[in-house]
Parts: C-alpha cells; sequence; structure tokens
C-alpha cells in the first residue's frame, strides 16, 4: 500500500480472519494498522493486492464513538437500521436487544453529550451490532477510555464475541488488551509495516480478567514486546 | 471557601460579592481560594434574571437621563421642539395618543409597522428557505462553490441604494420590491453560515455514512444539515436583523402601496411631527430587538438537548 504522496505505509501484508475467529494487529504508532483496517473496510483502495472481504456485513466500530450528537442512544443506535431501510417494528426490536446487549438499557433517551466515554463506546458498538454483522472491524476503539473502563468493555467485548460469533479484526497498540482478546495476534513492524510475528493465543473462553495476571498471559506479552523492540532497532 | 465551590459556574459570575470577600480575607492566607457565596447556586434562577435585565434596564435609565439633561438643559425651546423633544413628549404624543388628530398616535405606528414587519417577516422566509438551498448546491462539491462565491460576494457588497433604480424597474415600487431588498440584504449571512455547517460536517460520520451505501439525499438530511442547525440558527439570527433594516429601508424607496414604518418616519420628518417620528423609530428599534431575540430563542429551544451554544444566554 503507498499513498499518492509517496508514503509506503503497508508491504506483503497476508492474512485471513474467518468466523469465531478474533485477529489483533498489534504494532507501534504510524505503522499503518489503521490503513489496514481501512483496506479491509473499502474506505481507501489498496494500491496494490487483494482484499476479499463481505462489504455488505461490516461493523466498524472507530477511534472515537462517532455518535450523532443531535440523536438519543435510541436513535443513535436505529441509524444504521435506517440506513439500510431496515423495516421499523425489526428495527426497534433489533435496537432494544442491541442496548440490552451492551448494557445501555435505561439510557435510550439520553443524548451522547450526557454519557461517559465507555457509555459512549457502547452505544456504538450497539449500533454496530443491529446489523447483526459478519465481520467486525475495530480501529483502537477502547484507546481513550481509562484502564477500569477498558478492561470493563474488554470483558463485554467477549461475551459479545462469544454471543454473536462473529469474525474480529482489532487493532491495538495495547500489547495486553490484544492478548486477552484474540485468538490470534498479529505483530507489525513500523513503516512500511509488515506483519513479523503471528502468535495464536491458546486460552479458552470464556476468559476473565484474572487470566490477565498469569504466567503464561505474562509470557506471551513479553513475547510481543520483544518482537515489537526488535522490529524498532 | 471548601474546595467543591471552586467548579460552581454561577460563583464567578456573582461579581462582586467574590471580590469584597476575597479583599477581606486576604490579610488571614494569600492561598484561599474564594469563590463567593455558598448560596450562589440556590439562587441563581432569580439573579440570573436580574443580572440579565439590570444592565441593560441600567443602561436605558441613563440614556434616558441624558436625553433629558439635553432636552432642557442645552437646548432653548424652539430648537427642543425640532430636534430633540424631551422623552415625556415622546411618551406622550406616540405612545399614549391612541389615534389623535390627523396621523398622530399610536395607531398609525403600529398599523404601519404591521406593513413593514409582514415584508419583512415574507422577506425572512424566502430568505432562508433561498439561502438554505444555495448553501446545500455549493456544498454539492468544490466547483459548485467557486462558481456561485464571487456573485454572492458581489450581492453583500454592492449597496441596496445602487440596486434601488433596478429593482423598481424590475418589480415596480411596491411590496415586491421591498420584500426583495430584504433578501438582497439578509441572504449572505444564510448562505455562508448553513455552508460552514455543512462543510464541518465530521469526517468520521463521512466515513460512517459511506460504509453503509448512504445515498446523497440521505446523508443531507440525517448528516449534514442536522449537524448545520446551530450554524444556520446563527445565520437567520444575523439575517432576522437584516430583514428588519432591509423592510424599513425598503419603505423609503418603494413608496406604492400600503405605508410602512419607514416611510411613516419620513412622513413625519417632513410634517415637522418630531415626537412622532421619534416613537416610530423607537417602534421600529424594538421590532427588530424582539426579532432577534424570539430568533434566540427558538435557536435555544431546538438545540438545548444537544449543543453547547444553547446554554449561552441570548
Amino acid at each position: 500500500m503507498t499513498f499518492p504522496d509517496g508514503t509506503h505505509a503497508l508491504d506483503d501484508v497476508s492474512f485471513g480472519v474467518s468466523r469465531g475467529e478474533f485477529v489483533t494487529v498489534v504494532g507501534p504508532s504510524g505503522c499503518g494498522k489503521s490503513t489496514l483496517l481501512r483496506i479491509a473496510s473499502g474506505l481507501t483502495p489498496q494500491t496494490t493486492g487483494i482484499c476479499s472481504i463481505d462489504r455488505e456485513s461490516i461493523g466498524y466500530v472507530f477511534q472515537d464513538a462517532t455518535l450523532l450528537p443531535w440523536r438519543t442512544v435510541q436513535r443513535n443506535v436505529e441509524l444504521l437500521g435506517e440506513l439500510h431501510k431496515m423495516p421499523e417494528t425489526e428495527l426497534k426490536n433489533k435496537a432494544a436487544q442491541a442496548i440490552d446487549l451492551v448494557g445501555l438499557t435505561g439510557h435510550q433517551a439520553k443524548y451522547p453529550k450526557q454519557l461517559s466515554g465507555g457509555m459512549k463506546m457502547r452505544c456504538s458498538l450497539a449500533r454496530s451490532l443491529v446489523m447483526k454483522p459478519s465481520v467486525f472491524l475495530f480501529d483502537e476503539p477502547f484507546g481513550a477510555l481509562d484502564e477500569i473502563s477498558r478492561e470493563r468493555l474488554n470483558d463485554e467485548l467477549l461475551s459479545l464475541f462469544r454471543h454473536e460469533n462473529f469474525a474480529g479484526l482489532f487493532i491495538t497498540h495495547s500489547i495486553a488488551e490484544a492478548v486477552f482478546l484474540s485468538t490470534r495476534v498479529l505483530v507489525m513492524s513500523a513503516r512500511p509495516g509488515r506483519i513479523i510475528d503471528d502468535i495464536p493465543i491458546p486460552f479458552a473462553y470464556p476468559r476473565v480478567g484474572d487470566l490477565r495476571y498469569e504466567a503464561a498471559f505474562a509470557e506471551i506479552c513479553g513475547r510481543i514486546s520483544h518482537g515489537l523492540k526488535e522490529a524498532h532497532s | 471557601m471548601s474546595a467543591a465551590n471552586a467548579d460552581r459556574p454561577s460563583a464567578r459570575e456573582s461579581g462582586g460579592d467574590g471580590v469584597r470577600g476575597r479583599s477581606h480575607r486576604a490579610g488571614r492566607s494569600d492561598a484561599i481560594v474564594d469563590t463567593g457565596p455558598t448560596t450562589a447556586l440556590s439562587t441563581s434562577k432569580r439573579d440570573g434574571a436580574a443580572q440579565r435585565l439590570g444592565p441593560p434596564l441600567a443602561l436605558l435609565a441613563i440614556i434616558l437621563g441624558i436625553w433629558f439633561a439635553i432636552s432642557y438643559g442645552v437646548m432653548n425651546p424652539n430648537r427642543r421642539r425640532v430636534a430633540l423633544p424631551p422623552p415625556q413628549t415622546v411618551l406622550d404624543k406616540g405612545f399614549l395618543t391612541w389615534k389623535g388628530t390627523g396621523k398622530q398616535g399610536l395607531k398609525p405606528i403600529l398599523t404601519a409597522l404591521l406593513v413593514t414587519g409582514r415584508v419583512a417577516l415574507l422577506g425572512l422566509l424566502i430568505t432562508t428557505i433561498l439561502g438554505i438551498l444555495i448553501a446545500i448546491v455549493m456544498n454539492r462539491g468544490k466547483w459548485a462553490e467557486r462558481a456561485l462565491m464571487p456573485y454572492i460576494v458581489i450581492i453583500y457588497t454592492t449597496p441596496i441604494l445602487a440596486l434601488t433604480p433596478l429593482l423598481k424597474i424590475w418589480l415596480g415600487a411596491g411590496i415586491n420590491a421591498r420584500i426583495m431588498t430584504c433578501v438582497l440584504i439578509a441572504i449572505f449571512p444564510v448562505i455562508i453560515n448553513t455552508l460552514f455547517g455543512l462543510q464541518s460536517t465530521e469526517r468520521a460520520h463521512h466515513e460512517l455514512f459511506t460504509l453503509h451505501q448512504a445515498s446523497k439525499s440521505t446523508r443531507l438530511f440525517k448528516l449534514e444539515l442536522p449537524g448545520a442547525l446551530p450554524s444556520i440558527f446563527t445565520g437567520l439570527r444575523i439575517a432576522a436583523g437584516g430583514c428588519v433594516i432591509g423592510a424599513v429601508v425598503g419603505d423609503y424607496f418603494f413608496t406604492q402601496g400600503a405605508i410602512g414604518i419607514g416611510r411613516l418616519i419620513n412622513n413625519y420628518q417632513k410634517d415637522n411631527r418630531i415626537p412622532e417620528m421619534f416613537a416610530a423609530t423607537l417602534v421600529s428599534s424594538i421590532f427588530g430587538i424582539l426579532i432577534f431575540l424570539a430568533f434566540g430563542a427558538l435557536s435555544n429551544r431546538v438545540l438545548r438537548t444537544w449543543h453547547e451554544s444553547a446554554r449561552a444566554e441570548i
């Protein structure tokens, strides 16, 4: 992937994600992780290579919640269904389910400015869930949250993953978050981004928070961290 | 004096007390953060009204005082009658008399105001619709913006005086030309502010709509226009004032048809009815203020659930 200004963002990146898989890409800032995701979603066309994905059924979670400030939680969650002309009753049902799944029941009438950062992200997740996407793309969605909210949302994201059984592609620069969430972690080098390590994560689901403090967990985190450092030097 | 007081927004506004409090506590410690009386929050609503109406009313009293002083102190009786009748004469002849002999009193003023008001509101309606439509077209692409912008600037910068002969020829010297005057004066801020609002749509929001194959009209109605509402209202508030000016100015130039307040002012001046002239001028000013306030209130009402500007005073 080379941009018109000559920036060589990605080089020889090749992988697949199927339903029931949760693949996370970790890498230093500016390594092209976001570009990778934008190519996958179709927002940025790739200059070379092939990207094959079911574009009709993508859920995309942005770095910030991107809620429409003039819509309530309820109406924000209904937005994508409206864009796809989903029948009214079906949309109401699915929105109610999605709101329930992310734990925002009781907050439907609130406007985004009344919500905390974590609640906004939940609302954003619910908005994508309404479409029952088979592929879920996450562009560092929890990067702006505090550690406690982040871990809670990690837990909730995992239960969504188990419940909905989508194919997940997640971008982050938090190693612990990557290992905790994923079935597989891809480590990327600095620009031009290359995949320098591909690590299957063996822990069984459902995963609980204490997993983060186990030796095997730390070992994998260490391996990723070393890989990133070597790629940098 | 507690730390919790520090983030009370109303405490900062309670100006006088806060400053006094700080000065006589300064002797004890330099490090005290004094935020004024703790009762500020509970009485903030009453204070709000007093704070809002107090300053303009105080200034009004001062202006009336100066008016009175100049009228009686500086002028001799003859000059006073033609140049600056005292406030009570204006009040008596212009507002307290309903319909005197001939064209005196409040009735002719209000009748003329009704004519001018109708022109201003019709002008504002056309300005709003046309202005928003033009901005939407300009938002379609850089080419449209580049093509239209010079002409919109020309409309804005050409003095209305230079256009009056043309308007007379094209639209006649009646109500239509007056309405057109309003549109010409007021449309620029509507176009510019609407366009600014439409172009301020966040990139990520656009991408969300792109990901879900939204059509251009869906994008316009569900994303760009609602997001532009705060800017549109800013433009409308300016335009509302502009339309009042346009209607009064139009009265002067396009004198066929019902008499508007601009022409009434002119007639009073010719007939040497100076107190009535003052009253009519004041009424047209008050009308302008009321329209401006009405749009501020409308804007607050529509935006208060989600936009920061709605908390600001009008």
